[in-house]
């Protein structure tokens, strides 16, 4: 057991728990009411939703399993980064559109711009559907990223990770979306402390980069799966798929869209598609974690072992408990807005739309309390219940069935030529030919290799079926088109999509 | 509304500037070896780092040439 280590990570843990609570009184705004309650009564500006976006992508997750990935299979697990780069100017095109029309028409989720762009109930509940599904797994995931540092300490079992989550489930449900945009200002601030320590303290100890790199090129090719330090050709057409699928994911899981809808104003979403990129640099060093551990000699089994062995190995023991504590409060945040962004789905696209058609905005806050409780639970209950490795490949699915939301989502915002109907089909059939090809390698792999005009192209299956997706959406829009199937009213104007270019 | 009369704003081919950083980044086999090192850093690494900051530099040079107001 570690514990000055424990005793340094419970300390950060409780101040953090107690700003949760505070979050509540913090731009005071009625929060029984679901615009405050769920989006903070969209009064972010551009330092906190700075603060909540970098929150929604920093996860646990990405400070443990990207440097796994590095650690365990070389060079792929680098992708983490141009997949950071790139998705900041893609969304710098396409967020300010959605701010704008969102605000323009109280939209609280992307499933109420569906419904009033294509006037069409059963595509906005298939997207609302997709979101909660590819968010469930995510949340679970935050948990094994928490449990990995919980370990390093010397605690194993269950109950350290219930009674995190019923902290956190009590101040989301008083607080809303306050409390986590609140803790992700402390959370990042730690994390950045951490990350700049290590990249100082650690090379030193190791004997430079230099070193560190030979090492790890050494230490992987001699694992039982040989890696690289450098991607091989084999791998060309695999990372940057998944650099590009999951950079076109990202702002599509309710959760990113959620920061984007509580952002102030207009500018303040562009400005921070424009200052994001400061996290990207972060993430690079973070990655490089893994092969830090690989030439410090950490050897473990389980890749998200390895980062937090290697803080043990190289840091006092005080300071490994506050970059634990940084870790599990950088899984707290994220699970905190990804349950808020999927009690927002169910309230607004299921709850109003097929049950209590006029509910008030005091009823939606209520059932979203409630749904975000039991989104967690659900989350809980899927960590406990099933074996860590199934809740990752989980994951990497959800990147395959949001990315099937993107026509009727992104195309949506710019034209209204795509069919309603052949939106619904086209998202049908990417998903089921996403889950096909992840079918084909056991669950085991969400990289397919199609084979193409005699060329075996192995890629992002997330990719592949947005092709298909996109194919059977144009060919089906073209029928329904030319036999004049109802395309239902559109309730935005063009000019929706501007508010707020002039101020 | 107000929305009437759009002021000037920067003409619309300044977009074209997101796909800089997707040729820079997204094609592996440009980039992939190790030589030439920095500090002992294989190309691989500090080449993608540098387009951190490019990115960012693309991304600010776009939110000034697009202001909307």
């Amino acid at each position: 057991m570690q514990w000055t280590a424990l005793v340094v990570f419970i300390l950060f843990f409780l101040l953090v728990t107690i700003l949760g609570f505070f979050a509540a009184r913090w731009r005071k705004g009625d929060l029984s009411n679901l615009e405050e309650w769920g989006l903070a009564g969209r009064r972010f500006g551009t330092m906190v939703t700075w603060f909540l976006v970098g929150g929604d992508i920093y996860t646990a997750y990405t400070f443990i399993a990207v440097p796994g990935l590095m650690y365990g299979a070389g060079a792929l697990g680098f992708y983490a980064v141009p997949y950071t780069i790139v998705v900041y100017p893609i969304f710098f095109m396409i967020l300010p559109r959605f701010w704008s029309v969102a605000k323009k028409h109280g939209y609280v989720t992307v499933s109420d711009f569906i419904q009033g762009r294509f006037d069409d109930r059963l595509l906005a509940l298939a997207i609302a559907l997709t979101g909660i599904v590819a968010t469930m797994p995510y949340i679970a995931l935050q948990l094994t990223g928490m449990q990995a540092v919980l370990a390093a300490m010397g605690i194993g079992g269950e109950w350290p990770l219930i009674v995190a989550f019923i902290i956190l489930a009590l101040y989301t449900y008083t607080s809303g979306l306050r409390a986590p945009a609140m803790i992700a200002v402390v959370k990042d601030l730690m994390i950045y402390i951490t990350v700049i320590v290590a990249i100082i303290v650690i090379p030193i100890k190791l004997g430079g980069f230099g070193n560190i790199f030979h090492s790890a090129q050494t230490a992987l090719a001699h694992a039982a799966t040989p890696g690289s330090i450098v991607a091989t050709p084999a791998q060309y057409s695999m990372y940057g798929t998944l650099a590009f699928g999951s950079a076109l994911a990202l702002f599509l899981y309710p959760h990113a869209m959620t920061g984007v809808f509580s952002a102030d104003s207009r500018k303040t979403v562009k400005r921070n598609m424009a200052l994001l990129p400061a996290y990207s640099f972060a993430l690079g060093i973070i990655a490089l974690l893994g092969f830090m551990a690989l030439a410090a000699g950490i050897h473990t089994k389980t890749s998200n072992a390895a980062v937090p062995l290697l803080f043990l190995k190289e840091f006092p023991s005080w300071f490994s408990g506050f970059a634990f504590a940084a870790i599990a409060i950088g899984a707290i945040v994220p699970a905190a807005i990804m349950s808020i962004a999927a009690a927002n789905l169910f309230t607004r696209n299921i709850y109003r739309a097929y049950f209590v058609k006029n509910a008030t905005p005091q009823q939606e806050g209520r059932v979203a309390k409630i749904v975000s409780l039991v989104v967690k639970l659900g989350a809980l209950v899927f960590i406990i219940g099933f074996p860590q490795q199934y809740a990752i490949s989980m994951q990497q699915v959800g990147g395959i069935l949001i990315l099937q939301t993107l026509p009727a989502l992104i195309f949506g915002l710019y034209t209204r030529w795509f069919h309603r109907r052949a939106l619904l089909v086209g998202w049908l059939a990417g998903i089921a030919y996403g889950i096909y090809m992840w079918s084909t390698t056991g669950y085991k792999s969400t990289t397919y290799t199609l084979h193409l005009f005699g060329q075996a192209i192995p890629a992002y299956a997330a990719i592949w079926a947005l092709i298909v997706n996109v194919i059977v959406t144009v060919i089906l829009t073209l029928v329904l088109n030319a036999v004049r199937v109802s395309q239902g009213e559109d309730s935005t104007t063009a000019t929706d999509y501007q508010l707020e270019t002039n101020i | 509304m107000d929305n009437t009369t759009p002021r000037k704003k920067g003409s619309p081919w300044w977009y074209l500037l997101i796909l800089v950083p997707l040729i820079g980044t997204l094609f592996p086999a440009f980039y992939s070896s190790v030589s030439p090192e920095l500090w002992g850093i294989p190309f691989f690494y500090w080449y993608q780092m540098l387009w951190v900051i490019v990115s960012a530099a693309v991304s600010a040079a776009m939110y000034l040439l697009l202001r909307e107001n």
